[in-house]
This record gives structure tokens, sequence and C-alpha cells, in this order.
């Protein structure tokens, strides 16, 4: 069980390193790293952060926050998952308007988000692998998938128009099991 | 930063922090509404600067509300949008993993969060893609997206490996 000192410094690790977002990172250190979670579990607090209003990947912090530490917990995890970005982003809007067009700017950030996006697609083709689903469950994942990838589908209607069918996927091999 | 500003800034992400289900992302759109249309703080095209830029940058997407702030306000508006945008929700997902503990071991909410594991994967899945068609800017890009998502998939390697790479291949072949 990590400390408060590692949660707050872990959480800021994943902060700083989050490009492309936050939720991909927050597995690799997480799940892979650190192992203070199973997949399952990480991919499990993911997805009721996704259901819940607000940021997923702050809601999904504060959950593993609390889950370790209570409040306290919850504060160090959400405060240095934001404090770090959120410096780093001041110094970017001051410096932006003057150097954002400077193109090795632009060519170093497009390397790295070019980076980032395929770290973004290698975590979920990982993830749908280690966890395993069942039939029913992989279709809802595609379905999401194509939703929200393909078609742009707003994200509250993938959310809770896709819950239900996910619930009655994993009712139907729970009860099979 | 003017009071007036100050108060639209809290009530304006406030309330659509509470509306953000699936993430803070999702309600792009409702914050170009707020940030351009109603109170016409910026052109459409700083607001996809803006939004470019937070991208870029690590941490949670979300940041991009700061940048917003920054905007008409400062480094207070930077602040103040993004407490707005994350403290409310946050008190609600204090709540709810309070409420999941107390509920820890029955059998129903064991069915409703393996049902939500799906979307968790399949959102992270289509916020790759998104990523990877805003990225692919030329066939090296492309290339270096799938080399990236082979490398992550199949390695145990850190991906912090192939940012490094991209940084570099994006100074030699950009």
């Amino acid at each position: 069980m990590p400390t408060r000192t590692d949660l707050f410094l872990t959480y800021g690790k994943i902060g700083l390193i989050g490009f492309g977002g936050i939720n991909a990172w927050a597995r690799r250190v997480l799940v892979e790293e650190k192992r203070w979670l199973t997949e399952q579990e990480y991919a499990e607090t993911l997805g009721l952060g996704q259901v819940l209003p607000g940021p997923n990947a702050l809601n999904a912090a504060i959950m593993v926050g609390d889950r370790f530490h209570g409040a306290i917990g919850a504060l160090l995890a959400s405060c240095s998952m934001f404090g770090g970005p959120l410096i780093i982003l001041m110094g970017l809007a001051v410096l932006y308007d003057s150097y954002g067009e400077v193109p090795l700017v632009k060519a170093v950030l497009a390397g790295v988000a070019a980076a980032a996006a395929g770290m973004v697609l290698g975590t979920a083709v990982k993830m749908a692998q280690k966890l395993k689903p069942t039939l029913a469950l992989l279709a809802v994942g595609l379905c999401a998938l194509a939703a929200a990838g393909f078609f742009r589908v707003p994200l509250p209607m993938v959310v809770l128009g896709l819950a239900p069918f996910g619930i009655l996927a994993s009712w139907y091999g729970a009860r099979s099991k | 930063m003017t009071a007036t500003i100050f108060w639209q800034l809290l009530l304006g992400f406030g309330a659509i922090s509470l509306v953000s289900v699936g993430g803070g992302i999702a309600v792009l759109p409702e914050m170009h509404r707020l940030v351009v249309d109603v109170h016409g703080w910026m052109s459409d095209a700083d607001f996809a600067r803006r939004f470019a830029l937070a991208q870029a940058a690590p941490g949670p997407n979300v940041l991009v509300v700061g940048l917003f702030g920054w905007h008409v306000g400062g480094i207070l508006g930077m602040l103040t949008a993004s407490a707005a945008m994350t403290v409310p929700t946050s008190l609600i997902a204090f709540g709810f993993s309070r409420l999941r503990a107390r509920l820890l071991g029955r059998p129903w909410l064991r069915i409703i969060e393996r049902g939500l594991v799906p979307i968790a994967v399949g959102l992270i899945a289509a916020s790759g893609l998104i990523l990877a068609q805003g990225a692919a800017e030329s066939w090296v890009t492309a290339a270096l997206t799938v080399i990236s998502a082979i490398f992550v998939w199949r390695t145990d390697f850190s991906p912090l490996w192939v940012l490094g790479a991209g940084a570099i291949i994006g100074v030699l072949a950009l």
C-alpha cells in the first residue's frame, strides 16, 4: 500500500508525463509500474469516473486516493495531478503567443503528438487483451470506440446510452458462469 | 480581472462541469458557446489554438479551461476557471467514492462496475483515434503513431521512449 508521499509523488509524475491525456499514463504507472491496482480494478475505477460528471481522470484519481488514504489521499492525488501541468500551462500561456509559430517548436510538438496518439491506442489494445472480456462486453467496447471515435457522437450520449448495455452484458456474463 | 468576469468564469464553467459526463472534453462545444458565442472573449481561431496547445501539453486535457481563464483574467482567471471546472465534480466523485466503499462487495455493484469497463476502454481507444487523426500530417507522423502503438502494446518499456523518439523524429523529419 502506498504512503501519502508515494501517492502525491506518483500522481505528480502521472500529471507531468501525461501527454495525450492522463488515463493511458495513469494505467501505465498504477498498474504496470507500481502495481497498486490490477488491470481490472483500474478499468473499473475509470469506468465509474466516466459515468460521473467531471474530468474522468480526476474522478479516478479521487477514487484511487480515497481508497488508500481517505479524504487526504483524494486531495493529494488530485492536487498533485493538476498542480504540475497547471504550472507548465502557465509557462506555455506566456510563451505560446511569442514562440508557438516557431518551426522547431511546432516540429517537436507534432512528433510528440503523433507518438502520444500511438501510445494511447496501444494502451487500449493492451487493456482489451489483458482484461479478456466476454464477447458481449467486447461488443459494447467496440460500439463505444465506433460511436466516439468514428461517428463523433457526444460523449454523454455514448456513456449514458451504452451503460445499460454494458451492465446487461456484465449481468449476462455473471449469470452464465 | 473584474468581479463580473470572475463570476462569469465561476458560474459558466461550474455549470458546464456538472453536465460533463464522459470527461471534460465532452463539453468542448458548450465551452465554445460560452467563451466565443456568449461572451465573445476570443475568436474561433483563438479557441482552436488554445485547445491545440492544451492537447500538446502534458496533463489532463480539461486544463484548457485554464487557458481560457488566463486569456480573460490572467493568473486569477486561470485559477478561477480551473477551480470552477474541477471542484464541484470532485466533491461529487468523493461522495460517490465513499458510497462505493460502503456498498463494497454487493453483487449488483460488481455487475455495474464490470459493465462500465468496456466503455472506459472503448473511449480510451476513441481518444487515441481522434488524436491520431489530428496528428497525421504526413506519412512520417502516421508511421510514428503506428510504431508507437505497437511498441506500447507489445512491450513493457516506458512509453516515454516513444515520446522522446517522437520529439527527435519531429525535429529531423518535419
